[in-house]
C-alpha cells in the first residue's frame, strides 16, 4: 500500500529501496548520507522481504560488491557522499564497461578534498562527463525533493535494467537530510530466482549443461574489439538520449528569462521566480530532472519561445553552466551564479544574479 | 605380430588421462612452465568431480590469471585489481546456495586488494580463495610483489630487495589463518606430481567446506613459480623455489576445521 510519511530525504531513499524490491544495500558511512544505511539495518528487511544490508569495509569495497551481485542479475544498490563516490568511480568505470544494472545515489558536500560536510552541487562534472576512467555515461536523476529522492529509487532501477547501465540518484546535503511529507509507492516484491534466470539470461547464476557460460568483464585486449564494445555503448547512450530526457517546465509558457538549475538549487530558484514575478519580471525556471541525457535541444528552442537569457543556478563555481551554453549555442545570453564550499545560495541572491548579470547586463 | 594401430590404442580401456570438460580448448595464456596451468586444471577437477560446475560462479582478478574466465568454463566475472573477495561476497551475498569462489594472485590478493581479503575473511564470507604466490607481478613484466623474498631480484628491485628500503614481505596466509572468520587456511604447491596431488586435496577440502556450509573462508595458498619473471629456465625455477620460497613459505596446513594447527 502507498504510505504517507514525514520522513528525511537520505530515509526516503533507504525505505524507497526496500520497497523497489531491491536484493540488496552494500554501503559505508559518511555524513550526509549515512541515515541511509542506519534506516536500513533498522528497519531490517531482511526480515521483511529478504533484501541484504551489508555495511563494508570501504566505498571500494561496497561498490565491489555491486558489481558482484549485479552481475549475478540481482537488484542492488548503495550511496554515499563525494569524497565515498570518488573512491567509488573505479568500480563505476567497470559496471559501465562490463554494463551492469545498479542504482546508486551521492548526496553531495562541498569539496575539493574532505571538504565539508555542507550542500553542494560541485560533483556535477564528475556525474555527467564520466567521473572514471574511459568513454562511459549513466543515467543521471536529480532530484529536487523527498518525494523524488524515493519515486527516482524506483524509476533508476527501471531504467538500470532496461539499459543495463549504472544510474546515479545526484542529490545533495539539503535533500538528503531535509524532511518532507513523501507518499511512499506500493512495495513491489523482489524477483524469484527463477524469474531473474528467465529475464537476465546474461547474469552469472551458474552455466548448466549444454548452454554456453556467462561472463562479466570489461576487458578485451584485441583493440578492434574494444572499439566495437565501445560504439555499441556509444549507440546505447544515444537511445538513452533519445528516449529518456527528463525536465520541467516552471512558468516558462511566456518568460524571457529563465533560471537553469536542478535539485535544491531548482528549489531555490522556484522562489526566485516568484519574487521576481511579483517585481513584474517574466522569469520562469527550466528545473533539469535528467542531468545525462542533458535536454539541450529544449533549452535551445527556448530561444525561439521568446527566452532573452539563461541563469545557470547551481552550487558550484560553475559546471552545469558549461552544457547550458553548449545547449543554447550563442541564441541567447548564459551567466552562471552560485554559491559554494557549502553554502546554500538565497532566491533573493539568485533573482539579484538574474538582474545584474541577464537583464541589465 | 601384427602393427597396433592409433585406432587400437584410442579405446576406452586405454584411457588414462582425459581433460576435464571445464576447462576449454582455449589454449593457455600462460608462459611454458608456470604453474598457473596446473593450478587452474585442478581446480575445474575439483568442481567437476564435486558435480558443482552448474552452481558455481567464479571471480578472476587482474594479473596473469586476468584471463582465467577464458579457460575455466563455468560463469566467471572479472573483478577491479584486487577487489575479487568484495565481488565474490556481493555474489554469495545475494545466491547463497551458489558456490563462490576466487582466484587470485600475491599483487592482487596481498597489495592492492589487502583490505577486501582481510575482511572478506575477517566477515566468515563462505567462499573459496585460491592464491597463487610466485613472488613477483608476473603480468606486467616482473615487478616487486608484496611476497618478493629479501635479496630477490624483480624489475623494481633490480639489485635485490632491500627490506630497509623497501619492505618486508608479506606472509598475508599465516595473517588470514589468525583471524575467526577463515576455517581452512593452506599451503600447497603444484610443481610435482605428489604435490599437485596434495594440493588438489586441499582445493576439495576447500570446496567441500562450501558446499557443507561450514562458516568461513577456505583459503588455499599455492606457492608457484614464475621462470619468466625470476628469468630461470622452468627446471632451474622449480629448484629455486624449493630452495628458497620453500623456507620462507612452509608448505603444508595452517588452520583446519577453524583450529590453528
Amino acid at each position: 500500500m502507498s504510505e504517507l510519511k514525514l520522513m528525511k530525504g537520505n530515509e526516503a531513499l533507504a525505505e524507497a529501496a526496500i520497497r523497489a524490491g531491491a536484493d540488496a544495500y552494500f554501503g559505508y558511512p559518511i555524513t550526509p548520507q549515512s541515515e541511509v544505511i542506519e534506516y536500513l539495518m533498522a528497519e531490517k528487511p531482511f526480515d521483511r522481504t529478504g533484501m541484504v544490508v551489508l555495511q563494508a569495509e570501504s566505498e571500494i569495497a561496497a561498490i565491489n560488491m555491486v558489481y558482484g551481485a549485479a552481475g549475478a542479475g540481482k537488484k542492488v544498490m548503495t550511496s554515499s557522499s563525494s569524497p565515498g563516490i570518488s573512491l567509488k568511480q573505479e568500480g563505476i568505470s567497470y559496471i559501465a564497461g562490463a554494463e551492469l544494472p545498479c542504482v546508486y545515489a551521492n548526496v553531495v558536500r562541498g569539496g575539493p578534498g574532505l571538504g565539508t560536510i555542507q550542500p553542494s552541487q560541485a560533483d556535477y562534472f564528475q556525474s555527467t562527463k564520466g567521473g572514471g576512467h574511459g568513454d562511459y555515461r549513466q543515467i543521471v536523476l536529480a532530484p529536487a525533493s523527498v518525494q523524488e529522492m524515493a519515486d527516482f529509487v524506483k524509476d533508476g532501477f527501471e531504467l538500470a535494467f532496461k539499459y543495463r547501465i549504472p544510474v546515479l540518484i545526484l542529490s545533495d546535503g539539503v535533500i538528503g537530510q531535509m524532511m518532507e511529507k513523501v507518499d511512499l509507492f506500493d512495495p513491489i516484491p523482489r524477483m524469484t530466482d527463477a524469474e531473474i534466470k528467465e529475464k537476465y539470461p546474461w547474469a552469472t547464476t551458474g552455466k548448466k549443461s549444454g548452454t554456453a557460460r556467462r561472463i562479466i568483464t570489461s576487458l578485451d585486449l584485441d583493440s578492434h574489439k574494444m572499439e566495437e564494445h565501445n560504439i555499441k555503448l556509444q549507440a546505447k547512450y544515444k537511445t538513452i538520449a533519445q528516449h529518456e530526457t527528463r525536465y520541467e517546465l516552471i512558468d516558462c509558457d511566456d518568460a524571457e528569462y529563465i533560471f537553469v538549475a536542478y535539485g535544491s538549487s531548482a528549489r531555490i530558484a522556484q522562489k526566485a521566480v516568484k519574487l521576481a514575478r511579483a517585481k513584474g519580471i517574466k522569469a520562469g525556471l527550466f528545473r533539469l530532472i535528467t542531468l545525462f541525457p542533458f535536454p539541450s535541444k529544449q533549452i535551445h528552442d527556448m530561444c525561439g519561445k521568446g527566452a532573452k537569457g539563461f541563469l545557470a543556478v547551481e552550487m558550484s563555481a560553475g559546471q552545469m553552466v558549461e552544457d547550458v551554453l553548449l545547449a543554447v549555442k550563442g541564441c541567447s545570453k548564459v551567466e552562471h551564479f552560485g554559491r559554494y564550499g557549502g553554502i546554500v545560495h538565497t532566491p533573493e541572491e539568485v533573482l539579484e544574479a538574474m538582474e545584474q548579470k541577464i537583464i541589465g547586463g | 605380430m601384427a602393427d597396433i594401430t592409433l585406432q587400437d590404442i584410442i579405446k576406452p580401456e586405454n584411457m588414462v588421462y582425459t581433460k576435464t570438460e571445464l576447462m576449454t580448448d582455449k589454449a593457455l595464456s600462460y608462459c611454458p612452465g608456470c604453474g598457473h596451468g596446473t593450478a587452474h586444471r585442478i581446480t575445474m577437477e575439483v568442481l567437476e568431480e564435486l558435480g558443482m560446475e552448474e552452481n558455481t560462479i567464479g571471480v578472476a582478478p587482474v594479473g596473469c590469471s586476468v584471463l582465467a574466465y577464458e579457460f575455466m568454463n563455468i560463469d566467471m566475472q572479472q573483478a577491479a585489481h584486487g577487489r575479487a573477495p568484495a565481488v565474490a561476497t556481493g555474489i554469495k551475498r545475494v545466491w547463497p546456495e551458489k558456490i563462490v569462489f576466487t582466484y587470485q594472485g600475491d599483487g592482487d590478493l596481498a597489495a592492492i586488494g589487502t583490505n577486501e581479503t582481510i575482511h572478506a575473511c575477517n566477515r566468515a564470507e563462505n567462499i573459496v580463495i585460491i592464491f597463487i604466490n610466485n613472488g613477483i607481478y608476473g603480468m606486467t613484466g616482473g615487478q616487486m610483489a608484496p611476497t618478493t623474498l629479501p635479496g630477490m631480484k624483480s624489475s623494481t628491485s633490480p639489485f635485490g630487495r632491500d627490506v630497509p628500503t623497501m619492505g618486508n614481505p608479506l606472509k598475508i596466509t599465516e595473517l588470514v589463518a589468525q583471524l575467526p572468520g577463515t576455517y581452512f587456511v593452506t599451503r600447497q604447491a603444484v610443481h610435482k606430481p605428489a604435490n599437485v596431488r596434495k594440493a588438489k586435496k586441499a582445493i576439495k577440502k576447500a570446496f567441500e567446506n562450501q558446499r557443507d556450509g561450514k562458516s568461513g573462508v577456505s583459503f588455499v595458498e599455492i606457492v608457484s613459480n614464475c621462470n619468466s619473471g625470476w628469468k630461470m629456465t622452468p627446471t632451474d625455477s622449480n629448484v629455486w623455489m624449493e630452495e628458497n620460497m620453500f623456507p620462507f613459505y612452509p608448505l603444508g596446513d595452517i588452520k583446519v576445521d577453524g583450529q590453528l594447527v
